[in-house]
């Protein structure tokens, strides 16, 4: 190569630095199209305070679920037991509040239940050698049947409790807090996973297991351990999120939160993330998490149909894919 | 002469920021062997590509018995009656000879399969090339060489104007070079055009009748094989002495770091031993699936050991990658993309990610990291735009350099190197050479796996010969000689089973 071409090549590439900040600002530019096209097609209500914070507590359950789903397809993996997690977990509060137990004790034993998940998840995917689709779409059925069975295949009553707030509109008195508890929850927790992901050796090995599992064990890193730790983070963030769904429900319903893992798994696509793993983003999946919100409200709030929601948001999800697909094409 | 068969004018091809062919020409005529000379990393394999029409050309001619040769698709280029041979046999293993040899053009009547049609050309074709196969046999229990057989008579049967034969006798034993020359020549009889590639020297002045030298994406030379001596065409390949390239200090060994003793595998490796000073850089030359690849990932805790002792510095006994990382020992992988560095990931990334001796703490600081890579982009003349750039978007040589560096940056006292210039550009080579001979200066151990005997001649102490799972006894480089090893590597037992 001769010195012209090499300065040449120099100038055609973009910044690296720049191009990641690009990438990562492309949902967020999709995600203010996409409201910005409702707000000119909704009525008026669309963008009033009271339906934007509808909109975020809507995204509460989702996002914290998309957490750990952003770790694990960070990974190279996938998790499609959440859903069923989120279930159990509301049946297993129920019982908790049913029998006594006091609020604070029940939610201690849904972040349990949900770790336990997790981690039987994580032990089956690195003991059994099989690839996690398998095994996740294996304990989605086994988790969901046992919230059925534990609940007797019918809800469960439970008794009001504060619980019952995190995810309520706030009250008057209450107002100081601007959003309520429950998503108070999900932003300490989407920047304690930004902290995991780009400040811990934890993250880094999270990424290198998604990006080339002989290359991270031949690096040294603890390829099992990290799987277990990831499968269990989702399972323990499934937990939270079964919380949650608990406090809008105020009931235990095993039937609940069907297909809340495919949500989840769109959100982390849509925010950048690849299910063939070594790409994702907190920042991306939480925007991810916010369009398909958006999309709901809007197509609600102007009358349109449940089927036309689900073909919009179907659309995007393949949109945002296949743009991914076309930037890496030209970095390459 | 006759007209020319295939012209390859001016050809450059560009993957993302690297130009991997530069100008390249070309010319073959009909009953003649061109053989194509040129390292790894050359542009050989991508002219291949360019030539079979996986890759296509940003510039450049290519005419066809006069005809203008732009194939979009290796499908196209296949009709056009040009085949590839590649390293790899492109075979279906449990299919019979007379499947394979029309495979993806099978002849039909009446929507099935002619049989007869396929037994007839089949054996036409083989009896062409004077050979007689079992056209029901399937292709896997065929040795390697009949496997060989079957796609060249697949070619034939194609009606081939150009085959291009991509290293074809690297796992074949010298006793099979032979039938494959007889076989080259018979084609050569036909009127076919024929590219050889190889880097045998010896076996490209028996059976080619010119040659091209590729050297960073150029033809830089050609003529006949018949007027220029073997070191001329090496001198060519590498673009200057032999002795400039491998740049080779005294070196003084020191403690034995390194013991390995009757070590045997689950797989191919057999009682291998040998000891390994500080100071010191040792070669083992060995071919594809010779068993040197499991030597190196056994001693680094990769593959399961199943006898015999292993002692690095203190340490005795096996232990895990990260261990090994933790005990001051590093491995660089053949398999650069596949195992060896986390392509999508930053170089940031790839450089920090072993569990070193320094590097145990649970938190790491991103500006610490950036300042560290730094340091080492700068220190090992790594061409990057910044820390933060993916892997892949760098050339062989530059990934290369990040993957030492990663041993490096972990402070490391044994380097086990596994193919360390494989497929990276003369300028990369030279630098990595120069590195590994000041590393044994400052007394770390270095083991070099090659394939490419120049290379270890050049840069070892003391070179042992890997065949079949044994492990010779290493002598020192000034006791070896090229012919012997060769011999040794290839000639000792039959066929490298697959």
């Amino acid at each position: 190569m001769t010195e012209a071409s090499k300065e040449k090549e120099m100038k055609q590439t973009i910044d690296p630095k720049l191009m990641a900040t690009l990438n990562k600002l492309t949902p967020l530019f999709a995600l203010i199209v996409v409201f910005i096209i409702f707000s000119l097609m909704a009525p008026q209500s669309f963008t009033s305070i009271r339906n934007l914070e509808l909109i975020i507590r809507q995204t509460t359950i989702v996002g914290i679920t998309a957490l750990g789903m952003t770790l694990v397809i960070i990974s190279g993996g996938i998790d499609l037991s959440v859903g069923s997690i989120v279930a159990l977990v509301t049946v297993a509060i129920a019982w908790l509040l049913d029998h006594g137990t006091s609020p604070l004790l029940a939610a201690g034993g849904a972040l349990l239940v949900g770790s336990l998940c997790g981690l039987l998840n994580g032990t089956l995917i690195t003991r059994l050698k099989l690839v996690p689709f398998i095994i996740t779409l294996g304990t989605l059925l086994i988790f969901r049947g046992l919230a059925k069975g534990a609940a007797g295949e019918q809800k469960i009553d439970a008794p009001l409790s504060w619980l019952n707030e995190l995810l309520a509109a706030l009250k008057p008195d209450h107002v100081w807090m601007i959003v309520p508890p429950g998503v108070w929850v999900l932003i300490v927790l989407a920047l304690l996973v930004t902290l995991i992901l780009n400040y811990t050796r934890f993250g880094l090995h999270t990424f290198a297991v998604g990006a080339n599992e002989h290359a991270a064990r031949l690096c040294g890193v603890p390829v099992e351990q990290t799987k277990l730790a990831i499968y269990t983070l989702s399972g323990l963030f499934a937990g939270v999120a079964g919380l949650m769904q608990f406090a809008r429900l105020t009931v235990g319903d095993p039937t609940v939160a069907a297909g809340l893992e495919l949500d989840a798994i769109a959100a982390v696509v849509i925010g950048g993330g690849s299910l063939a793993g070594g790409e994702g983003s907190v920042l991306g999946t939480m925007i991810g998490a916010l369009i398909m919100t958006v999309i709901r409200s809007g197509c609600t709030q102007m009358g349109l149909s449940n089927w036309v929601q689900e073909m919009v948001t179907g659309v995007i999800i393949i949109g945002a894919v296949v743009l991914d697909r076309l930037r890496h094409r030209r970095a390459s | 002469m006759t007209e020319l068969r295939l012209k390859v004018e001016d050809v450059r091809v560009r993957f993302g920021g690297t130009l991997a062919l530069d100008g390249v020409d070309l010319a073959v005529y009909p009953g003649e062997v061109l053989a194509l000379i040129g390292e790894n990393g050359a542009g050989k394999s991508t002219l291949m590509k360019v030539l079979s029409g996986a890759v296509r050309p940003q510039t450049g001619t290519m005419l066809l018995d006069g005809k203008p040769y732009a194939p979009q698709n290796p499908k196209e280029a296949r009709a056009s009656g040009v085949a590839m041979i590649y390293q790899e046999l492109a075979l279906a293993p449990s299919l019979t000879v007379r499947e394979n040899i029309f495979l993806g053009m099978e002849p039909t009547k009446n929507f099935l399969l002619d049989k007869k049609q396929m037994t007839a050309r089949a054996t036409t074709a083989l009896l062409e090339l004077g050979q007689n196969v079992d056209l029901d046999r399937k292709v896997n229990t065929l040795s390697i060489s009949d496997q060989q057989l079957v796609e060249i008579a697949r070619a034939s049967a194609a009606s081939a104007r150009v085959l291009i034969l991509d290293e074809p006798t690297s796992s074949i034993t010298s006793k099979d070079v032979e039938k494959l020359f007889t076989l080259i020549r018979k084609l050569k009889e036909q009127g076919q055009a024929v590219i050889y590639i190889s880097h045998f020297l010896e076996e490209l002045k028996e059976i080619a009748d010119r040659f091209v030298v590729l050297r960073d994406g150029k033809s830089v030379a050609s003529g006949m094989m018949k007027d220029v001596s073997k070191d001329d065409i090496v001198a060519k390949m590498i673009g200057r002495s032999l002795e400039s390239l491998y740049p080779r200090s005294e070196h003084k060994a020191g403690d034995t770091i390194l013991n390995v003793d009757n070590l045997t595998g689950f797989t191919k490796l057999k009682n291998a031993s040998f000891t390994l000073r500080r100071g010191e850089v040792m070669g083992i030359f060995g071919l594809v699936g010779s068993g040197r690849t499991e030597l190196l990932r056994a001693i680094f805790g990769l593959d399961q050991v199943q006898s015999g002792e292993l002692k690095v510095a203190l340490y005795q006994g096996k232990f895990s990658p990260a261990q090994r990382w933790q005990q001051g020992i590093g491995m660089v992988s053949e398999d650069r993309k596949g195992e060896g560095l986390l392509v999508s990931l930053s170089i940031a990334q790839n450089l920090v990610l072993p569990v070193g001796l320094k590097e145990t703490a649970h938190f790491l600081d991103p500006a610490k990291v950036t300042a560290t890579t730094k340091r080492w982009i700068e220190s090992l003349a790594i061409r990057c735009q910044a820390p933060e750039q993916k892997i892949g978007d760098l050339s062989g040589g530059n990934q290369q350099k990040v993957a030492l560096a990663r041993l490096l940056n972990n402070g490391v006292d044994v380097l086990l190197l596994d193919e360390p210039t494989r497929g990276i550009d003369v300028g990369s080579k030279r630098q990595i050479y120069e590195l590994i001979d000041k590393l044994a200066l400052e007394s770390k151990a270095v083991l070099i796996i090659s394939s490419y005997l120049p290379e270890l001649l050049g840069t070892c102490d003391r070179i042992a010969v890997m065949s079949k799972g044994k492990l010779s006894r290493a002598k020192d480089v000034a006791d070896v000689n090229e012919h012997d090893v060769m011999t040794e590597a290839i000639e000792v037992d039959a066929e490298v089973t697959k």
